[in-house]
């Protein structure tokens, strides 16, 4: 089994330092970045299968220079090795660039299941995965809450979530995938898994190694452009209600009742 | 100049989703503020339903029937027959596709981007018009800052967030057109549509708390499933929907189809009650755009009393049985 497993190194959802600057773009010295969430559970699903029928995990991230220092994490939990695409043009991408380079990355390995996140914890968009899908016209099988590949028959399963349960999707591979939590709890790297990660290869490709015409993708072609942006506003004041469980409940009532929620 | 179109996701029984209800209310107001023609579009095996449905939102639905939609993943039958009617340049070709932020949603405009260039804005919370298009507002990096942005070549998609928009009839209902069966011009892409084997229904799925009005929801302070009786005993009362913290799901004590936060769900209902929920930030992502956020919390310095409008300090389980009785008083 041979899993690609796509990695995007996000800006750590814990810290508060997320700004952009002056070009609308993410000001990333000033957070530290972390692997994506979800992109944790589908390398812990790929982990699970190859330990169960053999095979190898590549995580293929497209980031910035200073990547490597966060695909060290996601090897440290067992991924085989790493693949870095980064290129000074590939700042200020916008979806449509982001899809087509990592596709292209992918035409360049041979592999079973591509896996993703069902998003990235800063944009929120999960349309990467499906545009991928579409590029390379591999079967896209989204939400997965669990992936059952068939080696001998070449087929793949997936649970994908919908609103009353699940949708069981079956499809020829290689096909791409999107997944949840649902898959189960990410493992954390042992030191020895930490100790080897060190040693392990992170391939760098650009866009001339990936023969893409650096005037075609990038921030300076973005599909979309921040006109502006704000912080949010802030909530107002909270009331805080101490005393007997009756007056808290009685006091909850009226605020309802105020506000017209019931 | 370009059409608006929100294409129709299914929903239950060959119906229309709900989301889409609210999208189409959107566009139509879009086509109102730009002067632009709105259409909606529904690829299905039998569209009559949803095109019904979605006809008394926007003056003209166009269908497309397509076998494949029922036993196929939606999102690929419809990008493939949709592409080529959106990189053509006929007078009906879309400036702007509409759809939803659910998962539907996000696979069509993924894979339709891919196939046309067109750009796509996410999870949109209001959407404007400018001069030069559409202006969207979004909220990144987990509701810490609020972007407006718009597509540098005046065309692109958007996917819309539940509950932005009260969904709203229009005045008369518009007419139903069927579009040729054959493929369009551009049509022929290469995109496999991924088989459905089998639906499965389970136990106990409740409404998708992204819809709700009112949502009840339980964390860690729940202390087990069976404490997830009075969260829903409160939800049925209020009739809302039960959510519930990712600490709460890992626990086993209510389904992952539930979670709301950074690795579930993404509400914004007019109530959101939360008990025994600290407020971690994992889990604020996910609700802190509720109308009113309503909290009952042992500790009053947990971070939930940063953001709520009403925290009551004290036993959740004291608070919840006589809140609980008080609304079955009133109702009753």
């Amino acid at each position: 089994m041979r899993i690609v497993v796509l990695v995007k190194p996000v800006p750590d959802p814990a810290s508060a330092g997320e700004r952009l600057g002056p070009d609308g773009r993410l000001e990333r010295a000033a957070v530290p970045a972390v692997v994506n969430g979800n992109d944790e559970y589908v390398l812990e699903a790929a982990l699970k299968l190859i330990e169960a029928m053999d095979g190898e995990v590549t995580i293929l991230s497209m980031a910035p220079a200073s990547a490597p220092e966060t695909m060290r994490k996601a090897l440290a939990m067992g991924a085989t090795r790493g693949i870095h695409v980064t290129d000074p043009v590939l700042a200020g991408s916008c979806a449509v660039s982001t899809a087509r380079v990592l596709a292209e990355a992918l035409r360049g390995l041979e592999f079973d299941l591509c896996l993703a996140g069902v998003d990235a914890s800063d944009g929120i968009g999960g349309i990467v995965p499906a545009a991928i899908a579409a590029h390379l016209g591999l079967p896209y099988l989204s939400s997965a809450a669990r992936i059952e590949p068939d080696e001998a028959a070449g087929v793949v399963r997936v649970r994908r979530i919908s609103a009353t349960g699940y949708d069981l999707l079956e499809a020829p591979m290689p096909v791409v995938i999107s997944g949840t939590q649902a898959l189960g709890e990410p493992r954390y790297p042992s030191l020895k898994g930490i100790m080897a990660a060190r040693s392990k290869e992170i391939a760098t490709r650009s866009l001339a190694d990936l023969a893409i015409d650096p005037a075609t993708v990038g921030g300076a072609v973005a599909s979309t452009r921040v006109i502006d942006w704000e912080a949010p506003p802030a909530r107002g004041v909270t009331e805080v209600i101490r005393g007997a469980p009756s007056d808290g409940a009685a006091r909850i009532v009226e605020f309802l009742e105020a506000r017209r929620i019931i | 100049m370009g059409t608006i179109w929100i294409v129709g996701e299914p929903g239950p029984d060959g119906g229309l989703a709900r989301i889409s209800a609210e999208v189409a209310t959107l566009a139509r107001e879009l086509g109102e503020r730009s002067g632009r023609p709105v259409e909606g579009i529904v690829v299905a095996a039998d569209p009559t339903l949803a095109a019904t449905e979605l006809a008394r939102y926007v003056p003209l639905v166009r269908t497309i029937t397509d076998p494949a939609a029922a036993d196929h993943a939606w999102s690929a039958v419809a990008a493939r027959r949709l592409a080529g009617r959106v990189v053509s340049t006929g007078s009906d070709s879309p400036d702007l596709v509409l759809t939803g932020s659910g998962a539907d949603g996000r696979d069509l405009a993924g894979a339709l981007s891919a196939l046309t260039g067109l750009g796509v804005l996410v999870n949109a919370t209001d959407v404007a018009w400018a001069d030069d298009g559409p202006v969207v507002t979004m909220s990144v990096f987990g509701g810490k800052l609020i972007t407006r942005s718009g597509f540098t070549g005046g065309r692109g998609i958007i996917t819309v967030r539940p509950n932005v928009v009260t969904a709203a009839v229009a005045a008369g209902a518009g007419r139903v057109e069927g579009l040729p069966d054959g493929p369009a011009a551009g049509d022929g892409v290469a995109l496999p549509a991924v088989r459905v084997i089998d639906r499965v229904e389970e136990a106990g799925a409740a409404a998708p708390i992204e819809e709700a009005r009112i949502i009840v929801s339980g964390g860690r302070g729940v202390g087990g499933r069976d404490g997830f009786g009075l969260v829903r005993d409160l939800a049925a009362s209020l009739g809302g929907a039960v959510g519930a913290t990712r600490a709460a799901v890992d626990s086993g004590w209510i389904p992952y189809s539930q979670q709301i936060g950074q690795t579930g769900k993404i509400v914004k209902p007019e109530l959101y009650l939360a008990l025994g929920i600290s407020g971690a930030i994992q889990h604020k992502v996910g609700m802190q755009t509720a109308g009113a956020i309503v909290a009952v919390n042992r500790d009053p310095d947990s971070p939930i009393a940063d953001f709520a409008d009403l925290l009551v300090v004290g036993d959740l389980f004291e608070v919840g049985t006589a809140l609980l009785d008080l609304l079955r008083t009133r109702s009753g």
